[in-house]
């Protein structure tokens, strides 16, 4: 790696923890590939190019980090039933052109559906003040970290016309189907550092205790991404696993305990499908019975079986995008990566999102050398 | 959409705070933040809600990333969805349900 092409604030440090790196994997002497579950993370490795500064046999893959890519197709399909009632729905820019069974919410605003994008769940609430005769839904999408303030307006007495048609998943249980997945070989998980700020690290610690797999909470930065790697190639090199908290300046412990009861007072873990990878047992955030009232789901009646009369478009069928975020394949993989799957014209959910690997993998470019992903 | 976005409380009112981001001026909700902040403090700014007060040893660390992306074109994916965070807190003072 050339200096000129190391866009660190520090990069005798970049390089001396790439070369930390190197040492590191020559002393375990085999190949060993890590996840990370991060939409930021995947951004920042592939825009500095740190992948070029990883050791060959250290594999870091993108594992289901992007809450737009997992949204299930059936998901999609409520939001797009409701638009075709009349519902006003309200969501994060990114959910447009995600696919559903046959439409995505651009193509049912592109029939007359009233879809208005929002940055955040208290402008859904502002739309639903400025027209009190029209119904509106908030179709949120994220972690927990954003489930976290979709529940902070659902507490705070929203106006009787808004609803939220939940979609948000939970990342601690996803990881647990990854890491038991046959296929997988994932043998560390660096988690992400701001979802951690509202969690807390010790949420890591059952899943380390059952799967004996290590966790290391890292920043975005490329310099704490390369940190928090060396860290957890240790950690894998010794055979300790622990959860190890790189990035203390914005995580702790406990994390925002406030946080973290607002979103257990709305929300409870539900099994459900992450889309492409598995039934996720307590994988989905739903509503709990006392919010019913703001429940969607529960307000309207969404026949979400009338649109399955279609066969699902062809391409579709031939989207990896699962197998990608379990890490068994890569962008690369995919036959329609670049050609028929493109950013203004996504086949399948990872190339909608910014934080999808494929559009990642489109704008940044993944991997320097592709011998070395699994295949 | 997890990076969220570091931004200085210039005003207090109630649990609504008048955040400085690189010049921009936006209103993000305090309700669920893990500490009290005061006039100021950096906090993150995630959808429109701070979620963390920023350390006063840590501030400098942490803008010093978004600075760095501020500057790349808007179209960069980390910075167009840093422009989205901004973009979330509010730009007229938010309505409140809660007396
Ligand atoms: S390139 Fe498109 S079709 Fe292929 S896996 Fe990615 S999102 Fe799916």
């Amino acid at each position: 790696m050339t200096g000129e092409a190391l866009k660190f604030r520090d990069p005798e440090l970049a390089r001396a923890l790439a070369a930390k790196l190197a040492h590191q994997m020559t002393e375990i002497g085999r190949p060993v590939s890590v996840m990370h579950v991060c939409g930021s993370h995947e951004q920042a490795i592939a825009k500095f190019g740190l992948r070029s500064l990883f050791p060959k046999a250290l594999t870091v893959i993108m594992g289901p980090g992007c809450p737009v890519c997992v949204t299930d197709v059936p998901e999609v399909d409520e939001g797009v039933v409701l638009a075709e009632q009349g519902v006003h729905i309200a969501t994060y820019g990114d959910m447009l052109k995600v696919p559903g069974t046959v439409r995505s919410l651009a193509d049912a605003q592109a029939l007359g559906g009233k879809i208005h994008v929002v940055y955040s769940p208290a402008q859904a609430v502002e739309l639903a003040r400025s027209m009190p005769e029209q119904e509106v839904v908030f179709f949120a999408t994220g972690f927990e970290t954003t489930a976290v303030v979709t529940a902070a307006v659902i507490v705070d007495n929203p106006p009787k016309n808004f609803s939220v048609l939940s979609a948000h998943k939970y990342i601690p249980p996803v990881m647990e189907i990854v890491a038991e997945m046959p296929e997988s070989r994932v043998e560390g998980f660096l988690a992400a550092g701001h979802a951690a700020t509202i969690t807390g690290w010790a949420v890591f610690e059952p899943f380390v205790e059952r799967h004996k797999i290590p966790v290391v909470v890292a920043g975005f930065e490329p310099l704490d991404i390369l940190a928090g790697l060396v860290e957890l190639v240790e950690l894998v090199k010794e055979g300790t696993p622990r959860v190890v908290n790189t990035f203390p300046r914005c995580v702790t412990r406990e994390g925002n305990r406030a946080a973290q009861a607002e979103l257990w007072r709305v929300f409870r873990p539900l099994g459900g499908r992450w889309r492409g990878i598995a039934h996720v047992p307590n994988g989905n955030l739903r509503l709990r019975d006392e919010y019913a009232h703001v429940d969607a789901r529960r307000r309207f009646k969404i026949d979400i079986t009338k649109l399955w009369d279609y066969a699902p478009p062809h391409l579709a069928n031939q989207c990896i995008c699962g197998d990608i975020m379990a890490g068994i394949r890569n962008p690369y993989d995919c036959k329609l990566f670049n050609k028929e799957c493109l950013p203004e014209n996504p086949v399948g959910a990872c190339m909608v999102s910014n934080e999808g690997t494929c559009k990642i993998w489109h704008l940044y470019g993944g991997v320097p050398d592709l011998s070395e992903v699994p295949a | 959409m997890c990076l969220g976005v570091p931004g200085k409380i210039v005003d207090i009112d109630g649990d609504i705070a008048t955040v400085d981001f690189w010049g921009v001026r936006r209103q993000v909700r305090l309700d669920i933040i893990d500490e009290p902040a005061a006039v100021g403090d950096y906090i993150l700014n995630h959808v429109g809600f701070a979620i963390r007060r920023i350390p006063e040893e840590s501030v400098a660390e942490t803008l010093s990333l978004y600075e760095q992306l501020m500057a790349e074109a808007a179209d960069d994916a980390m910075t167009s969805d840093i422009r989205g965070e901004i973009a979330a807190a509010s730009a007229m003072a938010p309505e409140k349900g809660r007396a």
